[in-house]
């Protein structure tokens, strides 16, 4: 069933124990389908993403998620002098599916090489995972999430610091991942690359907008974003927050 | 080389260390990938008013540290929930107080001398019950650490997404810090209140330096504080000098002839993480 629903969230109100940070938020993936997460840094994007793998319980509102979530997090926040290999990473993900006494053995080592061979890093199996570039680093996360066998990725601006050729790859593997079947929500501030997704979500502490890439309007994008927009050689629009020139 | 081993106090001795080392250099790996040295310094140090007044009663010193570690984790749980005070603050805040009990207790006039020792170690005296309590310690070290390996590695690594594995970050990190508190408790008696942190610590830091793997940084660990402790011993039995504190010394000892290799791998890296860029 290509267009079975992986989430759905209708009128979410998230917070951390105190008000609401993100409020209005209602959405549908489904299977196989891409969508953008757009807004600006504080804008409640990883509120969503941290509601989704049921870290944070809604203050109003339902969520329903009807698939495994695999989380592919930005690589600067893992620990780049942990002493594991790229395998040893891929391999982390069997141990959702393992009891807690289990470490992974000789299949669940297969199961993460296989899944380092389909993002392309099979060669590199072997090598300390804080010495890979950035773009290897977040195609092993990707292989974790494969090993966990999710139905779901959520990745948090996994194209962060990435270059041209590293983030290409990426997106064709996004791509790829979609095509069997997998929801992949992605956190995002590349205006270029949402447009190329399925759809896109909005949200500035409430959700602004929801659809396909369509809807990103230029006044879509101001209230996404307060208000900075600059224009990208070839007509492309782009919009800067501050706190992006901040993080970069 | 074997005629120390005569003695019947020094093969006690070395068996004391062998034990204690073997414990503490594989637990000392998660401490230390942990960033829990101070906790390991700290839980050390909680324990000393609860050793003081175990010698005062005249009980195994191992039924005064259980309590006084327990007390101790007890009060940096609800100091650390005081408004405004971090977790480290109250590290800090509970052990000192707990610390200076300790010495005063140690240092009052009505106090039989000797107590003093209990900062040190007797790493030169064990008893029967410490050498079982050790021996009890390395099985337990042994399997929870067999068992719970995918878990500490993980969470570990990425404590952030350690939820969406099917992993409860913090079950695993307080599984270790209890590893770590009996680990205290059995290795103070030998090794002494200020100086048990270098066995956790110093073994694992001159594995971390010599490997970038965790199993074989685990097997470094253990066999650098098996060593350095049976060397520091031996140290200490013809140079005469305190026991605990010639064993300190041959971890650090180990420690600083490891550096160079973590710097010649620190060189090798970028070279190899620019080969991988040019495969791919």
């Amino acid at each position: 069933m290509p267009d079975r629903a992986l989430i759905e969230a209708d009128g979410l109100a998230l917070g951390y124990g105190g008000p609401a940070v993100v409020e209005g938020v209602g959405f549908t993936l489904r299977a196989g389908e891409r969508l953008a997460l757009l807004g600006p840094n504080g804008g409640g994007k990883t509120t969503v993403l941290r509601a989704v793998l049921g870290e944070l319980r809604p203050l109003a509102g339902e969520l329903r998620v009807g698939a495994r979530c695999g989380v592919v997090p930005q690589t600067e926040r893992s620990r780049l002098d942990y002493p594991v290999s790229a395998l040893d990473v891929a391999t982390m993900g069997s141990l959702s599916r393992l009891p807690w006494w289990r470490r992974p053995g000789r299949r669940e080592r297969r199961e993460g090489l296989e899944a380092l061979g389909r993002v392309g890093l099979e060669a590199l199996a072997g090598e300390t995972f804080g010495e890979l570039s950035g773009g290897q680093r977040q195609r092993v996360l990707v292989a974790r999430a494969l090993v966990q066998d999710a139905g779901v990725l959520l990745m948090d601006e996994p194209f962060a610091g990435l270059d041209r050729t590293a983030a290409e790859r990426l997106e064709a593997l996004i791509a790829a991942l979609a095509s069997e079947g997998r929801g992949v929500v992605i956190a995002t501030h590349d205006l270029g690359q949402a447009a190329r997704w399925d759809s896109v979500l909005c949200i500035n502490r409430r959700q602004v907008a929801v659809g396909p890439p369509a809807v990103l309007s230029r006044e879509v994008l101001e209230a996404t974003y307060g208000g900075e927009i600059v224009a990208l050689p070839g007509g492309e629009r782009a919009i800067v927050s501050p706190h992006q020139h901040d993080h970069e | 080389m074997l005629e120390p081993l005569q003695d019947t106090f020094m093969q006690r001795a070395v068996a004391e260390m062998t034990l204690l080392g073997l414990a503490a250099g594989a637990l000392g790996c998660w401490v230390v990938l942990y960033e829990f040295s101070y906790a390991a310094e700290s839980l050390a140090h909680a324990v000393f008013p609860g050793l003081v007044l175990a010698a005062l009663a005249g009980v195994p010193l191992l039924l005064g540290a259980a309590p006084a570690i327990l007390l101790a984790a007890l009060a940096i749980a609800l100091a650390s929930r005081a408004p405004g005070v971090g977790r480290e603050t109250a590290v800090a805040v509970v052990v000192t107080t707990l610390f200076g009990l300790g010495v005063l207790l140690a240092l009052s006039p009505q106090s039989p001398p000797g107590l003093q020792s209990l900062l040190f170690g007797d790493i030169l005296g064990p008893t029967d019950t410490d050498l079982a309590a050790a021996a009890a310690l390395v099985v337990v070290v042994a399997v929870a650490l067999r068992l719970l390996h995918g878990q500490l590695l993980a969470t570990g690594f990425d404590r952030g997404s350690a939820a969406a594995l099917g992993l409860a970050a913090g079950r695993v990190e307080a599984a270790l810090l209890v590893l770590l508190a009996t680990a205290t408790v059995v290795a103070v008696q030998g090794l002494g209140n200020l100086l048990v942190v270098a066995a956790f610590v110093g073994p694992a830091a001159t594995a971390r330096n010599l490997s970038d793997r965790v199993g074989p940084m685990i097997a470094i660990a253990a066999a650098t504080a098996v060593l350095a402790g049976i060397a520091g011993l031996y140290l200490s039995y013809y140079a005469g000098t305190a026991g605990g504190a010639s064993v300190a010394l041959a971890i650090l000892t180990a420690y600083l002839l490891s550096l160079p290799a973590r710097g010649l791998r620190a060189r090798r890296a970028p070279v190899r993480a620019r080969a991988a860029t040019t495969i791919l």
